[in-house]
């Protein structure tokens, strides 16, 4: 590979990759105490 | 002990049984086949590498944002499309059936693509398709008939078999109810769309030439970022793959705890259906990349999207690639996981307002719902004619449907409704993202202007020579009309009073002071 395919496509994975594992840690961090409720389906 | 009017609400009807189940199920409507073989494509087309800007101001400023939109929505007036919209403000309501009209149109033609893919899943095994997986395709597998022959009723088995299994397997899941049909799928089948996808993946990467494909779907030309077209593919793409402004992400977040964090989940939402998009990126252009240097051709040669990539392009590097009936299989195993957690999500948009509006059980409106669309997408989808059919419709119910209707009901919202203070603290009462003033700016004006410029491109384009070269008959049938068509049904179903079980007050919730807002 050519050395700007390889920066975009580290770019490309540190934005998008990078940035559903800060959300996945910011979301749960943000729990407030909502418990996994077995809600009764009709 | 009394239930909660939460509690009493849940058991009416339904709901997520976590915020992790609910995040799982967005993924799964948001993650569909669009991910896998629009999004490479797209991305190749329009600057490779340099895509990635664009694509990110496009997820950041108007893909996120609408999601958020859609949250607040169905999260603060806990309802379906209609019945959110209605407790908005009840002369909205028209906007919310216009979006279960759409969804029930997708149903229709998505469940023929899932059918197709269960079958090419069999046939990656031995290479049923042969030398030329072109002319099978459009041959032995659809006997596609010449457009101009119009609809035909020649029912292809081939094709008719899978599509009932799809429908009966969709159906089954449907009536199950929200937790366990809707959240239950999404929980089980994400996380095997996740591996086969990472294994193909891996496979495609170890192939020859892999690196060629990699090396024309990344190195950026920066000189398309000047071309408005790119900008505009950037966003068209976000706004496609996010099911967002259908109804669909409404509809699921109607079902989650009043505390749950409706920003933070939309934030994982947004950026796990892209990062699964780079995942098929990186999958689809190391495949292309063996096939082009296979065929001693250059990957542009080779590169294409849509129906072509899956059932044309990826059967002749199947026949090709060493292991290639495993990845055959991950790849259409991949297709019918990310397409029925989607169908599952469209066909939900319909089922759950059908059960707001007239007070209908489950399984009862599974069936009233369900039923019909199965039967005709049967009658239409599994002939000789399918294919046309479902190219006309699909290109006009994305354009002049999904787009319109997004772009009319932001500017209901922000405009004429003045909604979106009132939305805003909702989503900040319990958000972890907090949400301002550049929310509002976003979604009263960058994200409609530029949706609008999109539609207006698009509605110039298609005006100026009949789609795809069909027979205008039609075109006018099943594209303009059913366009239209769903916008006059939904104005109809309007007119039918809500049951005196359904009040148009949002639902009581101590908590929220925004409830008393707005549907005044």
């Amino acid at each position: 590979m050519n050395a700007p395919a390889i920066v975009m496509m580290l770019v490309a994975m540190l934005v998008l990759w990078g940035g559903l594992a800060v959300a996945i840690v910011n979301v749960s961090r943000s729990d407030r105490g909502e418990v996994a409720e077995a809600h009764r389906d009709l | 002990m009394t239930a909660t009017p939460e509690q009493t609400e849940a058991a009416r009807r339904g709901a997520f049984s976590s915020r992790r189940v609910f995040i799982l199920a967005a993924i799964g409507s948001a993650v569909g086949l669009g991910n896998i073989w629009r999004f490479p494509y797209v991305a190749y087309e329009n600057g490779g590498g340099a895509f990635i800007l664009p694509y990110l101001i496009a997820l950041l400023t108007a893909g996120i944002p609408f999601l958020f939109l859609d949250y607040a929505l169905g999260h603060r007036n806990r309802g379906s499309a209609p019945l959110s919209f209605a407790r908005l403000r009840k002369g909205t309501e028209f906007l919310g059936w216009w979006q279960v009209g759409i969804c029930a149109i997708i149903a229709i033609y998505y469940a023929a693509i899932i059918g197709w893919s269960m079958r090419y899943m069999f046939f990656s095994v031995d290479k049923a398709w042969g030398s030329d997986p072109e002319k099978f395709f459009g041959g032995e597998f659809l006997s596609a008939a010449d457009p101009s022959a119009g609809v035909t009723f020649d029912f292809v088995p081939g094709i008719l078999v899978p599509l009932l299994v799809v429908w009966v397997v969709v159906i089954a899941i449907m009536a199950l109810g929200v937790q366990k049909g809707v959240g239950a799928t999404s929980v089980i089948f994400i996380p095997v769309l996740l591996l086969a996808f990472v294994a193909l993946v891996v496979q495609a990467l170890l192939l020859p030439g892999a690196t060629e494909g990699l090396n024309a779907l990344f190195t950026p030309n920066w000189s398309a970022l000047k071309d408005t077209a790119v900008w505009a593919a950037a966003f068209g793409q976000i706004f496609f793959s996010l099911s967002i402004g259908f109804g669909i992400m409404i509809t699921y977040s109607s079902y989650v705890g009043r505390r749950t964090d409706m920003t933070g989940s939309g934030l994982v939402v947004g950026f796990a259906n892209s990062g699964f998009e780079l995942l098929c990126g990186i999958g689809v252009f190391s495949a292309l990349g063996f096939m082009a240097q296979a065929s001693g051709v250059q990957v542009g040669d080779v590169a294409s999207g849509g129906i072509g990539l899956a059932f044309i392009a990826f059967p002749a590097i199947i026949s090709q690639a060493p292991a290639g009936g495993l990845i055959g299989v991950l790849f259409f195993a991949s297709l019918i996981l990310a397409g029925l957690t989607s169908l599952v999500s469209i066909l939900e948009v319909v089922i759950s307002a059908v059960r707001d509006k007239f007070e209908m059980s489950r399984v009862g409106a599974t069936a009233v719902v369900a039923l019909p669309i199965a039967v005709v997408s049967v009658l239409l989808f599994s002939t000789t004619s399918a294919l046309t059919v479902l190219d006309i419709m699909d290109n006009f119910i994305n354009k002049f449907g999904i787009l319109l209707v997004a772009v009319v009901s932001m500017l209901v919202i922000a405009w004429a409704l003045r909604a979106l203070p009132a939305l805003a603290r909702h989503l900040n009462r319990y958000g972890s993202i907090p949400v301002r003033g550049w929310w509002v700016a976003l979604i009263s004006v960058v994200t409609p202007a530029v949706l609008a410029l999109i539609l207006v491109k698009e509605l110039r384009d298609t005006a100026a020579e009949t789609y795809g070269g069909y027979p205008d008959w039609m075109v006018a049938v099943f594209g303009w009309g059913v366009a239209a068509a769903v916008v006059v049904v939904g104005v109809l179903v309007t007119l039918v009073r809500w049951r005196p079980d359904t009040p148009l007050t949002v639902p009581e919730d101590e908590t929220d002071p925004t409830a008393l807002e707005v549907a005044r």
